[in-house]
């Protein structure tokens, strides 16, 4: 069957568009096919998250081309520094924290900040005007894919428009209720938190001086995350059926309510655009691969925001799909030929649940207010600030820079 | 445990017979056609091979490119190389080569062989001329000698090594390059090729492979340099349980791979 691309990548998302610049950078041309035109993903409107680039997803930015216009926008992490205890607790006079934990990029081999925050709506922009500079990619939207067909040496999937696309191969890029993965009857892990992330940019009188602070609040993970132009992302994980009397606030109570978890340091606040909740999920697909399929990014797995990892281990699952099928095409073998997939599914679904299952068990143990897990908490970061290899080998988690790094993603 | 691409792969080729049955084996050309039709199944009977593939080819498509002064790293590196694979079987080795540019002949003994790799060609729309016919055959039909012969896992199944090998050179052009990959025959590899794949792992039929017909890398070298080759010291292929790779190594005890060139005619 005639092919009008090498891959089809099934989703536009973050993950998607940044799959398709990946692989036409490794030399695939690539049809890419999303239910939202272009425009509309960069309306203030549409999504007003941030994202945490954490060093070595930096690494594969720039190779791509795309960090030159990101930096200006982004904001460094210098230092990441994590707080142990309730939030009326912090302030009193003459309080020790029950935990304390600073993560200094100065420590790193590598002359880097720990990682970046990047505004999605900015990172859209940048990916989208990529993709159109981009001959090797053709971007078909709106539109969705309808049932696949497998052939011995080719994937069909028909699209809403009436085309149908014919590749080697095909890249579920679409989302964390994947109807690619669904229809291949790949089964995934998964349960839902009882906590929402209320997210929003505040900005600030003060420098955050690209600290990043994350205080476990008995609720949840409470994070501040310095932005460009003294402006703070905030990712506030909040029990569930409380969370909505805090979204219900007006603006000045709502800035009110988080000043009482920042506290001073930042001096007088103010929000700085809408408010966004999200409810918190945990998925992880049984397979990562169907037949001349791959899922990449929140179609693989989703986890727990706690240690910002997210993005950065679809980044992964990107960068190591490209190693995985230039090694195949460079030995003449088919792309879509299930040893490829089976190489791509082995390298990343352990690195995958490892992380995963590690910010969930990291949630639970700091998500409550138990006297006996605070003493465990207190421990263990006590240790981990005191024992350098230890702290080190954090950091590099939080810069996704450890395990077998694809080649994108390395030094 | 083990290092053995050949368990799947040694059924890569019927025995190469000549007219008058002299290296001819019939009982291993019947054990290999009832293995064809699952050629190309990554799941199959022949997952082992299909995971060794890529190293494999990865080595000799840069040890084609170096011999040759070409760019590994281009589309089509062996573009116009005439390349004649023996015991090409379901064509797992004719079929990457004739995508990586070479103009591929696919020689198997066993006619099931051929229509297997002929089907699934088509079916790739890749280009491969499979001829179910043997090594002294071809030669003794006058063509023209190729600038690559591939002779993988195929000399622990012959009857005569010497006489296999000296035909296969035959095949070679002068300036051209040659490549025999099988098995040592020392301890460690009846332990890992034959014990463990066949009866252990299960990776292949028990009786695939006879130990006895495995070929030390020195008597490789001494049938090559025999029919005027100039043969490199052999490398070793290697199975590493832990990380279930395959990696081209220093260690030739049991899977290996030897490099032998045809000098120019002065």
């Amino acid at each position: 069957m005639e092919k009008q691309a090498d891959i089809i990548v099934a989703g536009g998302g973050l993950g998607g568009s940044l799959a398709a610049l990946a692989l036409s950078h490794q030399g695939f041309t690539v049809c890419m096919v999303d239910a939202a035109p272009p425009a509309d993903k960069t309306l203030p409107d549409f999504d007003g998250r941030t994202t945490a680039l954490a060093y070595a997803s930096v690494r594969l930015f720039r190779r791509l081309g795309l960090w030159d216009d990101l930096a200006a926008d982004a904001g460094a992490i210098n230092d990441i520094l994590v707080t142990d205890g309730r939030p009326a607790d912090r302030f009193r006079k003459g309080h020790q924290a029950t935990g304390f934990l600073h993560f200094d990029s100065s420590q790193l081999a590598e002359d880097t900040p720990l990682g970046w925050i990047v505004e999605n709506r900015r990172l859209r922009q940048v990916m989208n005007a990529a993709l159109e500079a981009s001959e090797a990619i053709r971007v078909i939207a709106p539109a969705t894919v309808g049932p696949v067909e497998t052939g011995p040496a080719s994937v069909s999937v028909p699209l809403s428009t009436g085309e149908t696309l014919t590749a080697s191969l095909l890249v579920a890029a679409d989302g964390r209720r994947s109807p690619l993965r669904e229809r291949a009857g790949i089964r995934t892990l998964n349960w839902s938190y009882p906590q929402t992330g209320i997210v929003c940019t505040v900005a600030h009188e003060k420098d955050h001086l690209g600290i990043a602070q994350e205080f476990f609040l008995p609720s949840g993970p409470f994070a501040i995350l310095p932005l460009t132009n003294n402006r703070s992302s905030l990712v506030w994980t909040e029990k569930a059926d409380r969370a909505g009397s805090f979204l219900a606030l007006s603006d000045e109570d709502f800035v009110t309510e988080i000043e009482k978890r920042f506290g001073p340091y930042l001096g007088a606040l103010s929000l700085d655009g809408p408010r966004w909740s999200y409810p918190l999920a945990f998925h992880l697909a049984t397979k990562f691969h169907g037949d001349r399929m791959a899922l990449v990014g929140d179609a693989a797995h989703g986890i727990h925001p706690i240690a910002g990892q997210g993005y950065n281990l679809g980044v992964k699952d990107i960068a190591a799909l490209c190693d995985v099928l230039a090694e195949h095409r460079g030995a003449g073998l088919d792309i879509g030929h299930g040893t490829a997939l089976a190489q791509y599914d082995r390298w990343r679904q352990f690195d995958s649940a490892s992380l995963a299952f590690g910010t969930d068990v990291l949630n639970r143990l700091f998500s409550n207010d138990n006297p006996a897990l605070r003493l465990v908490r207190s421990t263990g970061m006590g240790l981990v600030n005191r024992v350098d290899p230890l702290r080190n080998m954090f950091m590099k988690q939080a810069g996704a820079d450890l395990g077998t790094l694809p080649s994108l993603m390395q030094p | 445990m083990s290092e053995t691409a050949n368990k799947a792969e040694s059924t890569r080729q019927a025995p190469v017979c000549s007219p008058s049955g002299t290296t001819v084996d019939a009982g291993e050309i019947d054990k290999f056609s009832a293995m064809a039709a699952d050629w190309w199944d990554p799941t199959g009977k022949f997952k082992p091979l299909h995971k060794f593939n890529p190293i494999r080819l990865t080595h000799i498509r840069n040890e084609i490119c170096a011999h040759f002064g070409r760019d590994p790293n281009a589309p089509r590196p062996l573009e116009g190389l005439r390349l004649l694979d023996i015991g090409c079987g379901g064509g797992l080795v004719s079929e990457p080569m004739a995508r990586l540019g070479a103009e591929v002949t696919g020689i198997d003994a066993a006619e099931k062989n051929v229509k297997t790799a002929l089907t699934h060609a088509a079916e790739q729309g890749v280009t491969v001329d499979y001829r179910a016919t043997t090594a002294e055959d071809l030669l003794a039909s006058d063509i023209e000698p190729f600038d690559v012969v591939l002779n993988l896992e195929v000399v622990e199944h012959v009857a005569d090594v010497d006489l296999f090998l000296k035909t296969s050179a035959n095949l070679v052009r002068p300036g051209g390059i040659m490549f025999v990959a099988t098995i040592n025959r020392t301890l460690k590899a009846f332990a890992t090729a034959k014990f463990a794949a066949e009866y252990i792992l299960r990776w292949l039929p028990i009786g695939t492979h006879d130990q006895n017909k495995f070929v030390k890398p020195e008597e490789a070298r001494h049938a090559l340099e025999g029919a005027g080759m100039v043969v490199e010291p052999p490398v070793g292929m290697t199975y590493q349980p832990l990380s279930d790779k395959w990696h081209v190594t220093g260690d030739a005890s049991v899977n290996y791979m030897i490099t032998a060139t045809k000098p120019q005619l002065s």
